[in-house]
């Protein structure tokens, strides 16, 4: 019976707040980002601040330094172990007796589906619209890098999981910390993970979900007109709530099974418009290297390309984040590398096919004002963006990009970006969620109030505007990565040794294919 | 000479017909029956992040159901006939699992039912009958 009034207060007082309070409205908007900017301003600006003396954000050097060592440690296994990768995941390894339990292709498919979300096609956007095409090139580049942080993390979340006497599974870096470091003789284990652990719960709130909901917003009000961000949030809310606590399995189910196709369609229309402009593809490369080498006139030259490069791509495939070590560690193997050899594909999935077909086809449908004289960018009047052809940002670019080849595309994406801030969403309300039972332990009472929080914040994420969101968002999943990539230093001669062992037995003929 | 007739069984009334079938004919011929019974999965299915957790727990309960109410009383049935009998649970698709599951075995023979969908349905998606007549390593007899 409780479970029924829960469903229907919020839905009651939804009813109530449409009909009672449109002309209050944008006040509350205004109201809830004012009070947002100021709560998290100062959290946002330390995580974001400058190496003294330079305009170099230490966190960005802190993910690319891990994701270069990690290259290197293991021998850029993330190239090496690439097609074994995929032979993982076609199930040629895989025991036909295992059927049944979790395969890597699933684990694989529901990592990438809280990765590949708005980062992808909003968080782009912002990227070339600040740092320019060059901005392209240092994502990829940090794309490729970062499969060798996914491969370390999700490793150790296998390897290091608590698994039940009734049979479910929780892992992440919260486990392998305090595990790998008790296994290793090191102090601070359990310091570290109870950081991570609130950093996660935070980035929770943050980039998986305010700014989920808050782009999903943008989207539609750019569709079909606007309207208070409030409405928005509220029906997510609601959903979200549903789904979460209500148990709606449904919708959920509904979700993951027609992301994976507006992913396909997504990259797909991308290729045909990229394609349809082949004449500019070769300009299109020419401004991407040169801008990553220059900055094309962007604040910040070079280094702007870079650092907005570097930003969009850490933030959208979140390696070294440790979000997917929670996510994988739930697989069944026998071999804890073999989801580390899975993971690795989620980077180059995620940045550096779906980002870069975004990056490209907003470079190629020309949304960028490129002054035709001095091959320079045209800055927008503050000089803080890129002037583009109708003046919009974010979702909102690459919707006018898409559009401009498929005037009906416009809807298509908001029905994406609706479903895979969603699905981001989902799966961030399980991180949190995992972080928050780590914290405070397993309990229904518990687990409510986590998930009442998190739909609260889906609310507040809508209403609030685009900058102190993402702002925070960043900050807050950042967070994660500092403890994170710190631990994982510690930790990486464990998947080293794991990593020889199975590829010498790989080699050996030890370990074979099925069938 | 004895055979093992693998009979596809999902405890509907299409694969009772075809145990039945095979139960007198294993009682003419002396051949003994195995079981098999499969539980349609694909490993390209999207789950959620919940599902993935508790997946291993379910489907062992999912084992422990099938074993129970579906698998544990006909095979006292065949037993009672005086027909040796073994049985199998295996994931997968059908058809091709109980394939495998011939191949595996060295049965000589597959028996099943068929629903008798002859609508729209089974001309998009096929049917279990259809794709065991087309694809099987051994003889298949197929029960109304």
């Amino acid at each position: 019976m409780t479970r029924h009034t829960n469903l229907l207060a919020p839905a009651a007082l939804s009813a109530g707040l449409l009909t009672a309070a449109p002309a209050m409205a944008q006040s509350l908007d205004e109201k809830v980002n004012e009070v947002f900017a100021t709560a998290t301003g100062p959290y946002v600006s330390f995580i974001f601040s400058n190496f003294p003396g330079t305009n170099y954000p230490w966190i960005v050097a802190w993910l690319v330094i891990a994701a270069t060592v990690f290259s290197i440690y293991f021998g850029f296994i993330q190239f090496r172990a690439f097609p074994h990768s995929i032979a993982l995941v076609r199930g040629d390894y895989s025991d036909p007796n295992d059927a049944g339990e979790v395969s890597h292709f699933q684990a694989l498919a529901t990592a990438l589906s809280g990765t590949v979300g708005l980062g992808n096609i909003a968080g782009v956007a912002v990227a070339v619209g600040i740092g320019g095409p060059g901005a392209t090139f240092w994502m990829i580049l940090a794309g490729l890098l970062g499969m060798a942080s996914k491969f370390t993390e999700c490793t150790l979340g296998v390897k290091y999981r608590n698994e039940y006497d009734d049979g479910t599974v929780s892992g992440g870096p919260m486990y392998y910390m305090v595990k790998g470091f008790a296994e290793r003789n090191l102090p601070g284990g359990k310091f570290l993970a109870i950081l991570f652990a609130i950093f996660c719960i935070l980035g929770s709130f943050g980039g998986g979900n305010m700014f989920q909901s808050n782009q999903a917003h943008a989207q539609i009000a750019n569709v079909f007109g606007d309207y208070p961000g409030w409405i928005t949030g509220l029906v997510f809310a609601v959903v979200v709530f549903l789904v979460i606590v209500g148990g709606l399995k449904s919708i959920a189910r509904v979700t993951e099974k027609v992301v994976p196709f507006m992913g396909i369609l997504y990259v797909g229309t991308a290729l045909i418009i990229i394609l349809m402009n082949f004449d500019q593809i070769g300009t299109a490369f020419g401004q991407i290297f040169e801008g990553a080498f220059t900055g094309l006139g962007i604040a910040g030259g070079m280094v702007g390309a870079l650092i907005q490069g570097f930003r969009r791509a850490a933030f959208s495939n979140e390696a070294g984040v440790g979000s997917a070590a929670i996510a994988h560690s739930a697989v069944r193997t026998k071999e804890p590398i073999t989801e580390g050899f899975v993971s690795l594909l989620e980077p180059f999935i995620d940045t550096v096919v779906i980002c870069t077909m975004t990056a490209l086809v907003i470079i190629i449908t020309g949304q960028l004002m490129i002054d035709p004289a001095t091959g320079q960018v045209i800055l927008n009047e503050a000089g803080t963006a890129i002037q583009t052809a109708d003046g919009s940002t974010g979702v909102a670019l690459t919707s006018a990009a898409f559009s401009s080849a498929f005037g009906w595309f416009r809807y298509v994406l908001a029905v994406a970006v609706v479903l895979f801030a969603f699905s981001t969403m989902i799966s961030w309300s399980y991180y949190g969620l995992k972080a928050w039972t780590f914290l405070f332990g397993e309990g229904h009472t518990k687990e409510l109030t986590f998930k009442v929080i998190f739909c609260v914040f889906t609310w507040i994420g809508a209403a609030a505007s685009l900058g102190p969101v993402i702002d925070f968002s960043d900050a807050a999943i950042f967070s994660m990565a500092v403890v994170n990539i710190f631990a994982l230093y510690f930790l990486m001669p464990i998947v080293k040794r794991e990593m020889h062992s199975y590829l010498s037995r790989l080699k050996s003929g030890e370990i074979r294919k099925f069938a | 000479m004895s055979r093992k007739i693998v009979v596809g069984f999902d405890g509907s009334d299409a694969s009772r017909r075809a145990l039945d079938f095979a139960i007198s004919r294993a009682k003419a011929q002396g051949d003994s029956i195995l079981i098999a019974h499969v539980l349609e999965w694909s490993p390209y299915s999207f789950l959620t992040p919940n599902e993935i957790e508790e997946r291993h727990k379910r489907r062992q309960e999912e084992l422990t159901r099938a074993k129970e109410a579906i698998i544990d009383p006909v095979v006292k049935t065949v037993e009672a006939a005086g027909i040796p009998v073994a049985s199998v649970m295996k994931y997968g698709h059908i058809a091709e699992t109980l394939c495998d599951i011939a191949r595996d075995e060295g049965a000589a023979l597959i028996f099943i039912g068929r629903m008798g969908n002859s609508g729209l349905s089974s001309r998009i998606f096929g049917s279990v009958a259809g794709t065991l007549a087309q694809v099987a390593p051994v003889p298949v007899t197929i029960v109304p």
